[in-house]
């Protein structure tokens, strides 16, 4: 099967890859979150008077343990891809070689990933 | 990224709410009917859930040398239309105000609008017109999902613009030189990353035409003799 939209998606990865790794050694961005940054828009804005009207009720008390929680929300969400896409995978595969369609309207070709 | 905790004054976190939750009740609405109709859509729900889980919560650097992250909804938004992907938005969304401060419970309407609404319709809307137009599929899924990405951070900077016009007075030069600015630290930043976005959007989009067209046949997401063309198979 045909590899193209991987080699397009890989070439566009690794243009973006490159592209990071030239600016962050040649400039001396901080690659801060953008929503802190619209938050010294917003000070400009106001002149600095504004006061946030709530706090998180929660914070994550350090860098590390934010990672974690980011790290931990990407985990459980490639895990269910993977999971799904192997399981149908693997059904579509067995059908085909035991020539099952049962109520399956799949089709009996045999390509797959 | 999410407007933050309290950064969105009365009366604006207000509005936000009462655009987005009819919306999200709609969306309920109708995950509700669909998942009782046809059970086997769930698993593809959960990724298009996952999907939304595992791209909004990967923070890139970009070429303005600060990070954003992608939403991934435009996937969610093409399989399931615009409500359901507000759903799934609001969950996810709902994980980070809670558990990572990031976004925040006060502007979680705002951020449904922006994340949850107004990207996967844009996204759904270019997907339609697109397969309509007979443009090759990935391409469509592509542009549909970049768009949809680049369309949330800039209806964030209207959100943003909205409720801090320059000056103090919303009036429409106020509104649009904010707008510039705030558009220069979202939209700007966003352009790679929704490329990105687009890119992996498609992979995954093949992958699940691999092995499970038929639900997506079934759905009416996308044509029989579409499918059988992405398999090089004669109809």
């Amino acid at each position: 099967m045909s590899r193209k939209l991987e080699l397009i998606v890989l070439g566009i990865l690794l243009i973006f890859t490159v592209q990071f790794i030239y600016m962050s050694s040649t400039t001396d961005a901080e690659y801060g979150g953008a929503d802190g940054e619209a938050e010294g828009v917003i000070n400009e804005i106001t002149g600095g008077t504004y006061e946030p009207i709530a706090e998180p009720i929660w914070e994550p008390p350090s860098g590390e343990i934010e990672s974690l929680l980011f790290g931990l929300q990407a985990a459980i969400g490639a895990g269910i891809i993977g999971y799904f896409l192997g399981y149908y995978r693997a059904k579509k595969k067995y059908e085909n070689e035991l020539g099952y369609k049962g109520k399956s309207k799949s089709e009996g070709d045999r390509h797959s990933l | 990224m999410h407007i933050m905790e309290g950064f969105l004054d009365t009366p604006w976190w207000q509005i936000w709410f009462a655009v987005s939750i009819p919306v999200i009740l709609y969306g309920i609405n109708k995950l509700n009917r669909l998942v009782k109709e046809k059970r086997e859509i769930l698993p593809l729900l959960a990724v298009a859930g996952a999907f939304i889980f595992v791209l909004s919560s990967l923070k890139l650097p970009s070429v303005t040398g600060s990070c954003s992250h992608p939403t991934g909804a435009g996937i969610a938004a093409i399989m399931f239309g615009p409500a359901i992907s507000a759903v799934l938005g609001t969950i996810v969304l709902l994980y980070q105000a809670l558990f990572l401060a990031h976004g925040g419970l006060t502007t979680l309407g705002a951020n449904v609008f922006s994340m949850g609404i107004v990207g996967p319709l844009v996204a759904y809307l270019i997907y339609k017109a697109g397969m309509k137009a007979n443009l090759n599929f990935y391409a469509v899924v592509f542009l549909a999902t970049a768009f949809g990405d680049w369309a949330t951070y800039l209806t964030t900077s209207v959100e943003l613009a909205l409720a801090y016009p320059a000056g103090g007075v919303l009036t429409f030069g106020a509104l649009l030189s904010s707008f510039e600015k705030f558009a220069i630290v979202f939209a700007v930043t966003q352009v790679p990353l929704a490329i990105m976005e687009g890119a992996v959007s498609a992979l995954l989009f093949k992958y699940v035409v691999n092995v499970k067209s038929d639900i997506l046949v079934e759905m009416k997401v996308i044509e029989d003799s579409v499918v059988r063309k992405l398999r090089g198979i004669p109809t």
